[in-house]
């Protein structure tokens, strides 16, 4: 059995026209068995940037922790937020500081950049960037998220577009793997707002 | 006084609450040869005597001003060893910082850790501060900059500074031609001149040196003929 399949996730980002989304199930299990239905996997570090840590619970959360403690130094010392690419920089950077002893975590991350331009990308547990102009998944669904996403997704859509899309994406996918699912988070992010809604699928 | 018994330990206050090494230090800036350094509206211009101890030096193997990155240089007065030392433990700085990031260092964060190492140098056994003051130019996203490192490792931003042997002549006379809105080549000259009215002897190309960085933050040290065209107008 695998360290990522121990605990089933499923992250997935996606870009709008000037914004973006991204998703995250809500299952926590140990192995078959579910533990909690309402557990979070998409965190804020600022108002314009967002990650979403699939794999392994425990490392998800400690790492969230550590890029928080990381970018709160940088906001005292620089008096700014951290851009998208560079946060995506710091988070290959310390994930490859455990190159022999990683962290079991696939992030996804999603920010606003200069001049309101949506940024999405994904790396490995060991930090290899993967840049996408579409949309990026990551856990336990991954396979079912890529078909999903790769049919439905278009181009330039506006937030309520974009909203549908990605839920749609993401509890169809949900459905086809056994380890997550138990209803879906979606956070709708543009230049002026930020919309946080709970989904319901199956319960399952 | 008092003071002479503390001024062996650099890790020692005296009574007056003075490192005396630190001020020792500061001596030693002050008789290096004059540097400056002027912020205009559009970029920032470093300058600095190059005298050298005889006319058989090749003068075009002495640089005394540096790049640190390709957007920000740096010029000093005192001690020529401990400013390489410096100048190659920032390098290193900045490129830790890009290798982290993946973004070019701003000034400011160049300008804290440079400090932040002379600062080191203050507080730990068997070391002794470095006989340097820097001026630090630079373009980023905040615009043009200039900041003055000094040995105890305090720093501060100038509009206008200089530094070395003719410190307060040089002063008084870019706090009279300083203006707010100047433009770089302006500054070029009142850099220039500034120079001239403390210079022993004839200035010329080859015993002065120049550093430049305009808005397309690209820090640039004059070559020889292009400090003759900047000496022509300004004659």
């Amino acid at each position: 059995m695998s360290i990522f399949e121990y605990n089933g996730s499923a992250v997935v980002a996606m870009v709008g026209k000037n914004c973006f989304a991204i998703a995250s199930d809500r299952r926590l299990g140990v192995q078959l068995q579910t533990v909690a239905t309402d557990f979070q996997r998409v965190f804020k570090i600022h108002d314009r940037l967002y990650i979403g840590l699939s794999g392994l619970a425990t490392d998800a959360q400690t790492l969230y922790q550590r890029l928080v403690f990381r970018h709160k130094l940088y906001q005292l010392r620089e008096e700014r937020d951290m851009k998208p690419q560079t946060f995506a920089s710091l988070v290959s950077a310390l994930l490859y500081e455990k190159r022999f002893g990683p962290y079991f975590c696939q992030p996804v991350i999603a920010g606003l950049g200069d001049n309101d331009e949506p940024f999405i990308c994904t790396m490995d547990c060991l930090g290899a960037k993967e840049l996408a102009k579409d949309f990026v998944v990551s856990g336990t669904a991954s396979e079912s998220l890529y078909g999903a996403c790769e049919s439905m997704y278009k181009p330039s859509m506006e937030p309520e577009e974009l909203f549908e899309t990605i839920s749609q994406a993401l509890l169809a996918s949900v459905d086809r793997d056994c380890l997550s699912g138990w209803g879906g988070y979606v956070l709708l992010v543009t230049p002026t707002e930020v919309q946080e809604r709970v989904l319901k699928g199956r319960m399952d | 006084m008092g003071d002479s018994q503390y001024s062996f330990s650099l890790t020692t206050f005296s009574p007056s609450g003075k490192l005396v090494q630190i001020e020792h230090a500061l001596t030693a800036v002050g008789s290096g040869q004059t540097s400056l350094g002027i912020k205009a509206a559009n970029g920032v211009v470093i300058a600095t005597e190059k005298k050298l101890p005889s006319i058989l030096v090749d003068e075009t193997s002495v640089q005394k001003i540096q790049t640190l990155t390709p957007n920000i240089g740096v010029v000093y007065s005192g001690m020529g060893p401990d400013f390489r030392v410096l100048v190659r433990k920032s390098r290193k700085q900045a490129q830790q910082y890009y290798r982290l990031y993946k973004e070019t260092i701003p000034v400011t964060q160049l300008v804290r850790e440079t400090a932040a190492v002379m600062q080191e140098f203050t507080q730990s056994g068997g070391v002794r501060p470095f006989g340097v003051s820097l001026l630090i130019a630079g373009y980023d996203d905040n615009g043009p900059q200039l900041y003055q490192v000094d040995p105890s490792g305090s720093y501060f931003s100038w509009k206008a500074s200089a530094m070395g042997k003719n410190v307060s002549n040089a002063k008084t006379f870019l706090e009279k031609r300083y203006t707010e809105d100047m433009e770089l080549d302006d500054a070029i000259h009142t850099a220039i001149l500034t120079l001239k009215e403390g210079y022993e002897g004839q200035i010329s190309s080859s015993n002065i040196e120049i550093g430049v960085i305009r808005s397309d933050r690209e820090f640039k040290v004059l070559s020889p003929a292009e400090i003759k065209d900047f000496l022509e107008e300004v004659e």
